[in-house]
């Protein structure tokens, strides 16, 4: 269903890669590994549309996604670096207006649940929260995410502890076992089963 | 897509509430340089009355100009900016919603502090509805023009000084709409010319800014 | 595609283009060398004294091809901006990126021999005169481009950013215009104007056209030049 074929990037200058071409189907999981600077980030932001490769395209279901853009977006959920969370507002604030915003809207308690699951507290502003927990507030999206095919995930275990890492994992193999689709990038070693394309070739 | 925009304006709003401090500097500057002019000029009373008009719309310029860091800025910074552009509304669609609730806690205080400035001018009460008038109209223009600037020095070094560069003539026109409306109600002509034309500025720049925008921002993002 | 636009693509490319940018830099170059010669010796020898102005009106020659040039360069830059966002072609860019500086000269050349005029003329060196007003804030608009480019590392994004920027300067460019106009004819108690030149013998206006070309001819040469420094610096 996601295709990606022929991309190539560049970032000050130099090729980070080319010809990279692979495809992705339901219920897969694909991990992108390689050395820092080596393209991860860039690759996974190409892949949303975010960013656009210097040749070649990316293909949802046959069509390219420049030419869907809120159509394509509206069937991912992307997880960048930053945790995406505006410190004024408090977590419970923040998710909801995430998800309205990806024209996801969910309820109050919906959202009060999500938070609760992966220990994040509601009331307080995201400013006084440890980068852990703003980490999980941000993964908490996931939970409200699971009719959303598409996954792409940088650093999604990155500032966990064991016990979120490990609850973080049964999601995405929950997810690829309803049929959804992720894509990760991720140092750690994973308990994740699935495939693995390293850029640094 | 009005769902998203209409999250984006509230979501705007709440963290102007939130932190108070930048939408109140940005008014607070625009009252301390109108008085300075007085200190530089001369406090004549027909000196300041004749000048009025143009000091209060300059200092609405500046006043806009400093509040433009602040409306990209932070979103692009925490990684949010990047939600908005995967979000389920078009980007030109967002970015309107977000010059939207900017102008709200930018312009819009301008427009309602401005008779007090033009008390401290002696400028005549049957000014006021004029000045005011003109500011309404102008300040989205502002806004929006702006919003284009912004959206091209996102990340930039020297991003406040850059902008001002790109900004201030593109702002010529509105100031001298703005401006001289006031001053032709002034002299006892009307200002219907001058204030339909800012009207129109309006509109063209209502309909166009927001896809220019768009573009500077996924240029500044990719 | 047919063999026409093959070649026009063939030569987008900045390393097919390079030689004959220098080709198109000699030869432009030795046009706006006699052109020159024979427009100034029009305009300063052959060209009759005014009544009214005397010889001080002759800096017209080159205050007029130069605000000319000004405006028509900013509308090229636009054009070749525009061109390389529509087709993502990394010449197009390069080439307004080499306008720029050229128009802004011209701009400024028009500004000061605005400024030279007046003062023989009405006694000022300057005059918030409507032509004179809008020249200035062209001049803004040229340094705005350009230090948008020199503040930005990449140089796709740079060229890119440059073109969105040019095309909202092309859109406003009459609006500003227009308004000071309206400004101008509002305010003016004067009625110093630059406006008021002398009325043109036939040869003044052929001066002036002549003029206008010397300087067409060397806003290539200087645009051929530099581009072919930016096809080197980007090593492309």
């Amino acid at each position: 269903m996601l295709d990606a074929v022929d991309l190539e990037c560049e970032r000050g200058g130099r090729k980070l890669f080319r010809r990279l071409s692979f495809s992705l189907g339901a219920g897969e999981a694909l991990r992108i590994a390689g050395a820092n600077g080596s393209g991860k980030t860039s690759l996974l932001r190409i892949l949303c549309g975010l960013a656009a490769p210097a040749a070649g395209e990316v293909r949802w279901k046959g069509e390219s996604v420049r030419a869907l853009r809120e159509d394509y977006s509206a069937q991912l959920v992307y997880l960048g670096h930053a945790p995406a969370v505006k410190d004024e507002l408090r977590a419970s604030e923040n998710l909801s207006i995430a998800c309205r915003l990806a024209g996801n809207a969910r309820g109050r308690d919906e959202v009060s649940a999500a938070l609760r699951t992966l220990a994040v507290p509601e009331a307080a502003p995201v400013k006084t929260l440890s980068q852990g927990q703003r980490r999980r507030a941000a993964l908490a999206r996931l939970l409200l995410s699971q009719s959303v095919p598409l996954w792409l995930l940088d650093e999604p275990l990155a500032a966990l502890d064991a016990q979120a890492a490990r609850l973080l994992e049964g999601l995405i193999a929950e997810h690829t076992g309803r049929g959804g689709m992720v894509v990760y990038t991720t140092h750690q070693d994973t308990h994740i089963a699935g495939r693995v394309i390293s850029l640094d070739a | 897509m009005l769902d998203v925009a209409a999250c984006l304006v509230r979501r705007d709003l709440l963290l102007a509430v939130r932190e108070k401090s930048d939408v109140a500097t940005a008014l607070l500057f625009f009252v301390i340089v109108t008085s300075l002019f007085p200190l530089g000029i001369g406090a004549e009373p027909d000196l300041l009355r004749a000048i009025a008009p143009g000091v209060i719309w300059v200092a609405a310029l500046l006043s806009s100009l400093l509040a433009l860091g602040r409306l990209f800025a932070a979103d692009y910074a925490d990684g949010t900016l990047e939600q908005i552009a995967l979000g389920a509304a078009p980007l030109g669609a967002a970015v309107a919603a977000k010059v939207l609730a900017h102008w709200l806690t930018s312009g819009l205080p301008l427009v309602i502090i401005a008779p007090l400035i033009a008390l401290q001018y002696d400028l005549p009460a049957s000014l006021y509805g004029v000045l005011a008038l003109s500011l309404l109209l102008g300040t989205p223009v502002l806004s929006l023009i702006g919003a284009i600037g912004a959206a091209l020095t996102l990340g930039l070094r020297g991003g406040g000084v850059l902008l001002s560069l790109l900004v201030l003539p593109l702002y010529v026109p509105v100031l001298i709409m703005g401006a001289g409306g006031v001053e032709m109600a002034a002299a006892g002509m009307g200002a219907q010319g001058h204030l339909l034309l800012l009207a129109a500025m309006l509109v063209g720049a209502a309909a166009f800014a927001p896809w220019a925008i768009a573009a500077a921002l996924r240029i500044a993002t990719e | 595609m047919t063999a026409a636009s093959t070649r026009w693509f063939w030569y987008a490319s900045p390393q097919t283009f390079y030689p004959l940018a220098g080709t198109i830099a000699r030869w432009c170059g030795i046009a706006a060398a006699i052109l020159a010669v024979i427009g100034l010796w029009i305009g300063l020898v052959a060209a009759p004294t005014d009544a009214q102005q005397g010889d001080a009106y002759r800096i017209i020659f080159v205050h007029v091809a130069a605000a000319w040039m000004s405006m028509f360069l900013y509308v090229a830059m636009a054009f070749w901006a525009a061109l390389g966002l529509a087709f993502n072609t990394r010449l197009s860019g390069m080439l307004a990126s080499a306008i720029a500086p050229t128009g802004a000269l011209f701009t400024f050349i028009a500004l000061w021999t605005g400024a030279l005029w007046g003062k023989p003329t009405w006694g000022t060196y300057w005059v918030w005169d409507a032509r004179l007003t809008s020249e200035l804030i062209l001049l803004f608009l040229y340094f705005g481009f350009m230090a948008l480019q020199a503040a930005i590392d990449d140089p796709r994004r740079a060229d890119r950013a440059g073109a969105v920027l040019a095309l909202v300067g092309v859109v406003n460019i009459p609006i500003i215009y227009f308004s000071v106009q309206w400004w101008n004819t509002l305010h003016q108690g004067a009625s110093v104007s630059l406006k008021s030149a002398p009325s043109m013998a036939p040869i003044m206006l052929k001066g002036m056209l002549v003029m206008a070309l010397a300087f067409w001819m060397y806003s290539i040469a200087a645009a051929m030049v530099r581009v072919r420094c930016i096809i080197r610096e980007r090593g492309a």
